[in-house]
């Protein structure tokens, strides 16, 4: 089932090509997802009851990586959402994508790819599959983002998410093969059956913090939310879809499903938690100041993000304790979190198709330029309503029962505080109330600089009127089932909160009175809290400009976007130079380099095998001759270097080769002397020609400079090599194979040695020298005969 | 070309058939005696050469009518073939071999395919050497 989305989006072009011009592709597109939708509805009553279902597709049995599909109630939940408020985008996005201007094709294959992506992403079992899936969904938002690539900021958004959520993605896969190396498996439930491994490996903690790299770029906590306001250039069926309700999930999902793997532990605790506050905090504070609706939804993603991630973090303190009190109420938080992650679902996705009614409808979503519209598009006002009273968590609608349940635990972080941060986990409820202000402030803005105060019909391009109804009825639903969550959430607790919460932490069960999610607690310190909220936030709408300026105090250059930019100009411009520096273009620099690496390396390895250590009693003696040659060479080397003219080098060079001949003559080696001899005198009149044919101009005939780096080097390879030499004459550890061949006339019919050899012993080198010598020659006739370049410019 | 040379000439006459006689007979005594096929096909290209500097390019091509690139790639290739004939009667690539006959004049002779190999590889020095020395003499 999980492959329909795939299938589907191969067909897709096929479609749009038959008759795209007449029917709207999303017809059939929607087709996909509401068949998963009713697919998955039907194991409710399955999951509810605490079975499991498991299914194997092998792939590469060898390798023990085989599409392994898990469903638990974790993963159900997960399902539901994606299929359901993927309906109904593909729903609102027939009505807001046109017909004949967009590019419709490639709108909904790549979404279709995202679909199923998303869903492998959840139902996997193996983590190697789950990584596919998880990059897959980075690649489908990066061409979702970047789908009206005409624009700049399309792309920049597009890019930006790319680079990080990719960079989590394998710092997540480096978890991933880290706790395959512990554990030996792939399967995460084969990997719950070894928590005592898991927990004393060394690779424990490594694992930990990689895996949750990549649940935090995915989910946007901070510092890895940037990439999310830059994300909303995309459509809004896709930022309603992507950025709100399913792909932002994917790291809620991760660390839920890794929670029995590393909960329980102090060092998850609090990152998991401080991550998600930190977030909380972050986000709702920016969006205040934000002037775009998209942009100040993207924040309040990002905060409400915070908030499960900071419930999760939370949660898993009671896989620590185990048994008692303590554990059910810090369950009690888990299942906080994933009540809030389906509220969230439905009121910001809803919010989003609103935001992109309004856009669609006015032109603008500046919220400067917006106001009044409550009389002219009364229904987006009153799903406006219905969405931002829920996110601030206002009574009668599902957020105001998740957030009472977000205060409830962190008030119990307070109480019934762990891992020793007594102090610390005090601020926890201060930090989420203040956090909470912030977010009832932005729920205020978009509610009333929308749609109340003064129309201003001259700052907007179109006259402002109501939607088509197509386009409202997705939100209307999913703000119905804001309302209805709201009257009825124990059938949601009943059916997804309790098997989720079996998935997340296996083994502690709530009873059925914890677990029931009550809309009247009497007058409790949560009741307190909220009331708290929304009078401190609407005495702080109020003054909203009076103190506004604030965010202008706080400098540009310390915004994470901008570190962000400048980081990526800066190592830009850093390996631009270091690349600058080395690679100069010029060919001495880059021998210099070669023979210095082959000093050090050569050198250090002679120093380490102690192979400087020189023997000289097996060598023979040095007579009369050898040593008037040895210094007749030293002589005609010399006076190569030292000499002022080309000339006279040429032929120091020359008497260099007559005495090299010389050499092998006295060391018995008639053959090699005579074509020394005569390579020799054939080399040395080659050079004459090339010192004949130097231009005119720039005729050097001074003596060859002098630099100390070329000093060091030569001397350096040359004692090396010398070292080298002389060392390994005296590791002679096997006798010569020569004996072998000194049998030459019986064994080749030949007296001389060096010609079997050459002709019959060791036929196949001669065979392609001669081959190298046939090339050189039709190389020189070619460079010479063949010359295109030169005789264009004539 | 160079007038009055006429003494060079004489002595090329004369020299070139010492140097093709004695190329001759290192490259043939290359089997048992220093030689063989390298220095065999270098003396020879060292008499051409000869040939080249004493008289015209054009007089020596036209006497000797041969294209010395071809010369280097038949080289090459009856090097090849050499090998390659080791295959069909079962034995593995260039695998030499010798015997001997008793040939009308000169007795009883060692003959061996390692000659032919030695023939190829005279072949691709002499025409390697020539052609590089023609080309480049041809473009000054």
């Amino acid at each position: 089932m999980t492959f329909l989305p795939f299938i589907f989006a191969i067909l897709i072009p096929f479609i749009y090509k038959l008759c795209g011009q007449k029917i709207h592709t999303g017809w059939f597109v929607v087709l996909v997802p509401l068949s998963l939708f009713l697919y998955f509805l039907q194991y409710i009553p399955l999951i509810a009851s605490g079975h499991t279902v498991k299914e194997n597709i092998p792939w590469m049995p060898s390798l023990n990586i085989n599409i392994t599909t898990y469903m638990d109630g974790l993963a159900l939940i997960f399902g539901i959402l994606i299929t359901g408020v993927g309906t109904l985008v593909v729903l609102y996005s027939i009505y807001y994508m046109s017909k004949k201007r967009e590019a419709l094709h490639n709108f909904y294959v790549y979404m279709l790819l995202f679909m199923g992506a998303m869903l492998g992403l959840v139902f996997s079992d193996n983590i190697l599959v789950l990584y596919v899936f998880w990059e897959l969904t980075s690649i489908s938002s990066f061409l979702l983002i970047a789908y009206w690539y005409q624009r700049q900021n399309s792309r920049y958004g597009a890019q930006k998410s790319m680079m990080i959520t990719i960079f989590g993605g394998l710092a997540m896969l480096s978890g991933f093969i880290m706790l395959s190396i512990v554990t030996d498996t792939y399967s995460i439930r084969e990997m719950l059956s070894k928590l005592q491994v898991i927990s004393e490996h060394s690779l424990f903690l490594p694992a930990m913090i990689l895996l949750l790299l990549g649940a935090f770029t995915k989910s946007a906590q901070f510092p890895f939310s940037i990439w999310l306001p830059d994300a909303m250039e995309a459509p809004t069926p896709i930022s309603a879809y992507l950025h709100s309700a399913t792909m932002v999930k994917a790291g809620i999902y991760l660390v839920a499903r890794f929670t029995p793997v590393f909960g329980g532990t102090s060092e998850w605790f609090w990152i998991v938690t401080g991550v998600g506050l930190i977030t909380l905090f972050y986000g709702s504070i920016s969006a205040v100041n934000q002037k775009d609706l998209k942009a100040l939804l993207a924040y309040s993603t990002i905060s409400q993000l915070g908030l499960i991630m900071c419930l999760l973090g939370l949660g898993s303190a009671s896989l620590y304790f185990g048994k008692g009190d303590e554990t059910v109420v810090y369950a009690y938080a888990v299942l906080a979190a994933m009540f809030h992650l389906i509220n969230h679902s439905t009121f910001k996705g809803s919010l989003f198709m609103v935001i992109g009614i309004i856009d669609h409808e006015t032109g603008t979503r500046d919220i400067r330029k917006l106001g009044g519209l409550m009389s002219l598009m009364p229904i987006s006002f009153t799903l406006t309503i219905i969405g931002s009273f829920a996110m601030a968590g206002i009574p009668p609608f599902n957020g105001f029962l998740s957030k009472e349940m977000f205060f409830t635990s962190v008030l119990t972080a307070a109480e019934h505080s762990v891992f020793g941060f007594k102090t610390l986990s005090h601020f926890i409820p201060f930090i989420a109330w203040v956090a909470s202000v912030f977010t009832f402030i932005y729920c205020m803005i978009i509610v009333f600089k929308t749609f109340m105060g003064k129309h201003q019909p001259e700052k907007i391009d179109k006259i402002a009127k109501e939607a088509p109804i197509g386009k409202l009825i997705p939100p209307s639903i999913l703000a119905c089932l804001v309302i209805v969550i709201f009257f009825v959430p124990n059938v949601i607790s009943k059916n997804f909160l309790q098997p989720a919460l079996h998935a997340i932490l296996p083994g502690i069960t709530i009873n059925k009175i914890e677990a029931t999610i009550k809309p009247w607690h009497g007058w409790n310190t949560e009741l307190l809290m909220t009331i708290g909220v929304v009078v401190a936030g609407f005495i702080m709408y109020k003054l909203l400009r009076r103190w506004l300026f604030l965010y202008d105090i706080y400098p540009k250059a310390l915004t994470l976007n901008h570190l962000y930019n400048a980081s990526l100009l800066g190592s830009e411009k850093i390996s631009f130079k270091v690349t600058e520096r080395y690679m100069t273009e010029s060919i001495r620099d880059y021998l210099v380099y070669i023979f210095g690496f082959m000093i050090i390396i050569l050198g250090s390895a002679i120093w380490l095998s102690k192979g400087y250590v020189i023997n000289v009693a097996n060598d023979s003696e040095i007579n009369m001759y050898e040593a008037g040659i040895i210094v007749a060479l030293v002589i005609s080397a010399v006076t190569v270097f030292l000499s002022k003219s080309r000339l006279t080098a040429v032929v120091a060079l020359g008497a260099l080769g007559y005495l090299v001949s010389l050499l092998f003559v006295i060391f018995r080696a008639p053959d090699l002397a005579l074509t020394q001899l005569v390579v020799e005198t054939v080399t040395a009149a080659l050079f004459l020609l090339c010192f004949y044919y130097l231009p005119e101009l720039r005729k050097e005939k001074t003596r060859i400079k002098f630099k100390l780096t070329n000093m060091i080097i030569s001397l350096g390879v040359g004692t090396i090599v010398t070292i080298l030499a002389l060392g390994a004459n005296n590791h002679r550890l096997f006798a010569s194979i020569s004996g072998f061949f000194e049998d030459s006339y019986t064994l080749a019919g030949a007296k001389n040695i060096v010609n079997a050899i050459l002709v019959d012993f060791r036929g196949l080198d001669t065979m392609l020298e001669i081959l190298v010598l046939c090339i050189a020659g039709l190389g020189i006739y070619t460079l010479i005969k063949v010359q295109l370049a030169g005789r264009g410019k004539e | 070309m160079i007038p009055n040379d006429v003494i060079l000439r004489s002595v090329t006459k004369a020299a070139i058939v010492i140097i093709f006689t004695f190329s001759i007979y290192l490259f043939f005594g290359g089997h048992h005696n220093p030689g063989g096929g390298f220095i065999g096909g270098l003396s020879v290209a060292s008499g051409l050469v000869l040939l080249y500097l004493s008289f015209d390019i054009e007089t020596v091509s036209k006497n000797i009518p041969v294209d010395f690139k071809k010369v280097a790639a038949f080289g090459v290739l009856l090097a090849l073939l050499t090998g390659m004939s080791s295959l069909f009667v079962g034995k593995p690539f260039l695998n030499q071999t010798f015997g001997y006959f008793e040939l009308p004049i000169f007795g009883k002779t060692e003959l061996a395919t390692a000659v032919l190999f030695d023939v190829g590889v005279a072949l691709a020095v002499i025409g390697t050497a020539v052609t590089i020395i023609l080309s480049i003499s041809e473009d000054g």
